[in-house]
């Protein structure tokens, strides 16, 4: 069946009878997504300057393999080909970049920012065909949820980097010290504003409660649904806060570890 | 008092054009006045509908500045009257006249969502048992009024034309408040991803922008139905699980 569009508005990319600015918060969120993407990548590149004293880039956690004190199974493995470039980064950042990639709050973003579909609410697209998220390959976006199980554990690890980022040694007596430096913070706060992301997460929400219709029956599942859903409505503000503070967390491992900036200790 | 210009789309489906209308805006008055106000003094034959001037009977729907809205909740104060305001119908429907379009197409989508279907009663007199809890979650979806502002402002059905394939966010809405009713037994998931297209939603939000009810359209209602339809369709374990649990209780009423 054909249904005739309203000749008065025919379509074309750009189109619109909004008089604001509609191309600013694209404008905003194609600067800002592709400003992380180009910094977390070169960071993942670096291989080097990751982790200083107890703290540890949270690009580069949890170590798997790798050179620094923090790695859990050892240096880089000897059988890595030679031509291959090599980060521990590169073998657990396809988790959290997974994540953000399928989370439905940045797929909304994305879709306007970087493929105008549609560039903003009211104005025309360039592209006649469409296909959606039911069909390949937007349909892989429904993996989203298994990506949340990793990024749980991801929680856990951050969490325990934060307390052994609370030790510090000394390096005349070898002796170790409770103590915080502003690099604990920073990595608290990473993982705070994390949590804050994760636990809004709308396939948690789901998880946790979303996909019953009597929660009354289920107290747990109530509390747990009530505080997602409480999260999941800051879910924007989070995901930008949590995405700013991953990266700035790595700039200033990186910056302590380089010498250019010191890392004070509070107490 | 200020003057404005309101630029009002004149025409029927066989074609016509935006005319400049100079009018008196004074204090108070939302765009609908003011186009009742030019159809009284300069416009006679100027179609528009409307009926309650208070936001509940859905039908002063327009695009006023290019954004879908209700002429009656617009306020010219929050216009820059500086510079025309432009006042024409819906995009997404077929124009009769002016700024009346024929909205029919979603009436005719309504009849193929399966109705509520209610689990038997729950005492002798015919009446059930519920949580307030658990209705509460379905009530934000029933404030929805029918003004289809989200389907015009969809880019699925607004641009891409896919009518026939995508129910769009109305409906969606309407789903999802039967889909969490604590009382109904009925199975649309199926029909969601299938000939609803959910599928469709690239959760881009604009219906959620324009919504005069301040439904949480994508967030409450459109997400949970994808990750519902996620379950059923497209998770290997939860499809796993889900027939073993059917399974299990089939043993179990067996034994
Ligand atoms: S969120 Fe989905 S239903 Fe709402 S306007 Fe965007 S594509 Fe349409
Ligand atoms: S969901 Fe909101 S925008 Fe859509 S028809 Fe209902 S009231 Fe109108
Ligand atoms: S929806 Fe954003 S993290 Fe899951
Ligand atoms: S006239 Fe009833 S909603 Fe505007």
């Amino acid at each position: 069946m054909t249904h005739p569009t309203n000749a008065l508005n025919p379509s074309g990319f750009g189109r619109t009878t909004r008089p604001d600015a509609w191309w600013l918060q694209p404008a905003v969120v194609l600067f800002g997504l592709s400003a992380f993407i180009v910094y977390s990548t070169w960071a993942a590149f670096q291989g080097v300057h990751y982790y200083y004293g107890p703290y540890v880039s949270p690009f580069y956690s949890p170590e798997l393999l790798g050179e620094s004190p923090h790695s859990w199974f050892g240096p880089k493995p000897s059988w890595w080909f030679s031509w291959l470039p090599w980060s521990p980064a590169f073998l657990i950042l396809w988790a959290p970049g997974g994540f953000r990639l399928t989370c439905y709050y940045y797929r909304g973003a994305y879709y306007k920012a970087f493929w105008a579909d549609p560039p903003a609410c009211a104005v025309g697209e360039p592209r006649k065909r469409y296909l959606g998220e039911g069909s390949f390959p937007l349909i892989l976006q429904n993996v989203h949820r298994y990506f949340l199980y990793v990024a749980l554990a991801f929680l856990v690890f951050l969490t325990y980097d934060v307390w052994k980022a609370l030790w510090f040694e000394d390096l005349v007596t070898g002796q170790v010290h409770f103590g915080v430096g502003v690099g604990t913070l920073v990595l608290a706060t990473n993982v705070t504003l994390l949590g804050g992301y994760t636990l809004g997460c709308h396939s948690l929400r789901h998880l946790v409660g979303g996909r019953h219709d009597h929660l009354s029956e289920r107290p747990v599942r109530r509390t747990a649904y009530s505080c997602v859903s409480c999260l999941n409505q800051r879910h924007m503000m989070f995901a930008w806060l949590s995405l700013f503070w991953v990266g700035f967390s790595d700039l200033y491992v990186r910056l302590c570890s380089m010498g250019v900036w010191t890392d004070w200790r509070i107490f | 008092m200020a003057q404005a210009i309101f630029r009002i789309w004149r025409g029927d489906s066989g074609g016509g054009e935006f005319r400049d209308y100079a009018t008196e805006v004074t204090s108070g008055m939302v765009v609908l006045d003011v186009v009742r106000q030019i159809q009284a003094e300069q416009a006679h034959d100027l179609a528009l509908r409307w009926n309650c001037k208070a936001g509940k009977c859905g039908s002063c729907s327009a695009e006023v500045n290019g954004m879908p809205k209700l002429m009656c909740m617009s306020r010219t104060s929050d216009l820059p009257l500086e510079k025309p305001v432009t006042v024409q119908p819906m995009k997404a429907f077929p124009l009769i006249k002016d700024l009346v379009t024929d909205v029919s197409w979603n009436y005719r989508v309504k009849k193929k969502i399966k109705p509520f279907r209610p689990r038997k009663p729950d005492e002798k007199d015919g009446t059930w048992r519920m949580a307030q809890s658990d209705v509460d979650r379905s009530m934000e979806f029933r404030k929805c009024i029918e003004c289809f502002l989200c389907q015009d402002v969809c880019h699925v059905l607004r641009e891409h034309r896919l009518l026939d394939e995508f129910i769009g966010p109305r409906f969606l809405v309407h789903i999802a408040a039967l889909e969490m009713h604590p009382l109904d037994t009925e199975n649309r998931l199926e029909d969601l991803r299938k000939e609803h297209g959910i599928g469709y939603c690239n959760i881009t939000k604009c219906c959620t922008k324009v919504c005069p009810e301040d439904i949480t359209i994508t967030d409450n209602a459109i997400i949970p139905l994808k990750e519902r339809v996620v379950d059923v369709s497209y998770d290997p374990i939860r499809r796993f699980l889900a027939r073993y649990r059917r399974k299990a209780s089939a043993v179990g009423l067996a034994s």
